[in-house]
């Protein structure tokens, strides 16, 4: 998918470095978000991880996760998500943050 | 025996670990990144005057990719741009004013003065939790195998997501209200062609914010030189970004698509892509700065200070952590955590936000956002496009066109205009 200014979304995220812990430090409950009626994580959130499914579910990729804590803060249904830092040393890495 | 724990190695928690260890006490400094910056992300410049009382000549060793000289702010609307710019020699020279730099390189480096005075600096693990006994905090549970650490101070210093703060049921655990996200796209550019672009020199740099570029969604952007890169990003109020159902990538591509900005960015490639919140509530919205056996600083105490010209954090951060580390030996000894508060009341850090406290209320306010910045923009374009034949209309004709062109009522901008002038007194 091309963005709007010409970088594809790929592009865009290959750019950070992400040192990818085994346990996902997020957890999305897709049985909650299937009564959600926002769906308010899905543009919100910078990384672009929240994908809407066919059964109006979530399917989530906790892997390139910017760790900002948007989602939860937006998140329209208490319990829909589970949210803890990645194990020390391990997700985002910002070189020119 | 450790005196103090010091959660999170950000210019908070460096700077309350540098004064504690100072002090004799000691402190051990947490950071859950594999290095202090990694997970920390911001416009950006960093005003160094709060260090200079306990690093004189930081400014010799700060590193530092330009010093700002020149300061714009920029009101856009679509195709249109009014700017007031500023530069000043003063600011290429020591003492200096601001200057931009990167987290990663910034925090390690402020991180390192609290490890030379003595602190012990431990990477790559995450305090998980507080260890609580009674009312009084007494520790913090940790992601290391040998678990729970223990002292008589905790510093929270972990940043505008606070767990320890909100465990510790002195920060709400949502408050979106009160948020707001910003991204951030570094583009690298030849050194040569940034001096060029920008008219700097040297190691002088610029400092641009913007109003205007959020399609409405309350926030702003900013365009930032670094040494061979620039910063360009949007900040916005992470409700209405989610009600607007907008990504806040296409804003930055928005503001790069300008035409009062694309020639800057013209032919840069995208070096990094980052994101983080921005606690924005200010002085009306501010927790409770300690619980028994914890102080919460910077970020995590919402002590960032947001206030559209202005966006200073770190210094804040710097100024409250200072704060911490200065009167950690005193509150460990009386088990009286006041004298926190009470210090940085009578410092910068809580007076500025007391007297800026109404500042993000009118910034972020509906016609700041969204109807000013086209009155300016008509109001300008109407006294310097020349209509000949026809004579030139009077500013209170064109004031009153651009009022009515823009939805405002004279007496809005009366009204707003003394409550601005109330608030940036
Ligand atoms: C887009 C943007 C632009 C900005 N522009 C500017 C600017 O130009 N100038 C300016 O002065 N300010 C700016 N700010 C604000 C500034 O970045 C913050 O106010 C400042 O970083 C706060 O410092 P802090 O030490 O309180 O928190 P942080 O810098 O967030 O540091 C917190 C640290 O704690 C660590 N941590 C968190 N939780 C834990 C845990 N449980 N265990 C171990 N470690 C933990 C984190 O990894 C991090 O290193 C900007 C912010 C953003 C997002
Ligand atoms: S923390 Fe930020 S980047 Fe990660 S999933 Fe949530 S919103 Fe997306
Ligand atoms: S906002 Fe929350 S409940 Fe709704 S879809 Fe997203 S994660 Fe699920």
């Amino acid at each position: 998918m091309t963005g709007y200014d010409g970088i594809s979304f790929d592009d865009r995220m290959e750019t950070v470095e992400f040192r990818v812990a085994e346990r996902a430090h997020i957890v999305v409950d897709s049985d909650v978000c299937r009564s959600c009626t926002t769906k308010a994580c899905v543009t919100a959130c910078p990384a672009n991880l929240f994908a809407p499914t066919s059964d109006g579910g979530i399917l989530f990729n906790y892997e390139q996760c910017f760790e900002c804590g948007t989602c939860y803060q937006v998140c329209n249904a208490e319990g829909a998500l589970t949210w803890t830092y990645p194990d020390g040393g391990h997700g985002v890495v910002f070189r020119h943050g | 025996m450790t005196d103090v724990i010091v959660v999170g190695a950000g210019p908070a928690g460096s700077a309350a670990a540098l004064l504690a260890a100072r002090d004799g006490l000691d402190v051990v400094l947490l950071e859950r990144g594999p290095f202090p910056g990694s997970k920390n992300a911001y416009g950006g410049v960093v005003y160094g005057r709060v260090l200079d009382e306990v690093l004189p000549n930081w400014w010799d060793e700060v590193p530092v990719q330009r010093w700002v000289t020149r300061r714009s702010t920029m009101v856009l609307t679509e195709g249109r741009a009014l700017t007031v710019d500023f530069r000043s020699t003063d600011w290429g020279k020591a003492p200096y004013n601001g200057c931009t730099t990167f987290r990663a390189d910034f925090d390690s480096w402020l991180a390192g003065k609290a490890v030379e005075a003595g602190a012990q600096l431990v990477t790559s693990t995450v305090a998980t939790g507080l260890v609580v006994e009674g009312d009084r905090v007494v520790g913090v549970r940790t992601d290391r195998s040998d678990g729970d650490l223990r002292a008589p101070l905790v510093i929270a210093a972990d940043g505008v997501k606070s767990f320890l703060a909100k465990e510790a049921v002195l920060l709400p655990r949502t408050q979106a209200k009160h948020l707001t996200l910003g991204v951030k796209e570094v583009l690298s550019l030849p050194r040569e062609v940034i001096d060029e672009r920008f008219g700097v020199r040297g190691n002088e740099g610029v400092d641009v914010e913007i109003l205007g570029c959020t399609r409405g969604i309350p926030g702003g952007g900013f365009v930032y030189t670094n040494r061979d890169s620039i910063s360009v990003g949007v900040v916005v109020s992470v409700e209405h970004l989610a009600a607007a159902k907008v990504r806040a990538e296409d804003l930055v591509a928005d503001l790069k698509a300008h035409p009062a900005v694309a020639p800057w960015v013209e032919g840069a490639d995208l070096k990094e892509y980052t994101a983080h919140l921005i606690p924005e509530g200010g002085y009306d919205h501010l927790p409770p700065l300690s619980t028994p056996g914890m102080l919460v600083t910077g970020d995590a105490a919402g002590l960032c200070l947001a206030a559209g010209i202005w966006l200073e954090g770190v210094n804040f951060a710097i100024g409250s952590g200072l704060e911490a580390g200065r009167h950690a030996r005193r509150i460990i000894e009386t088990r009286d955590e006041k004298p926190y508060r009470a210090a940085l009341e009578e410092t910068f850090v809580l007076q500025d936000h007391k007297r800026l406290r109404g500042a993000p209320g009118v910034v972020l306010s509906e016609r700041v956002q969204q109807q000013y910045p086209g009155l300016i923009a008509d109001l300008v374009q109407g006294l310097f496009t020349v209509t000949n034949p026809t004579a030139k209309p009077g500013v209170v004709k064109l004031l009153r066109a651009a009022a009515k062109n823009n939805g405002v009522k004279l007496r809005h901008l009366m009204t707003d205009g003394l409550r601005g002038g109330k608030v940036f007194r």
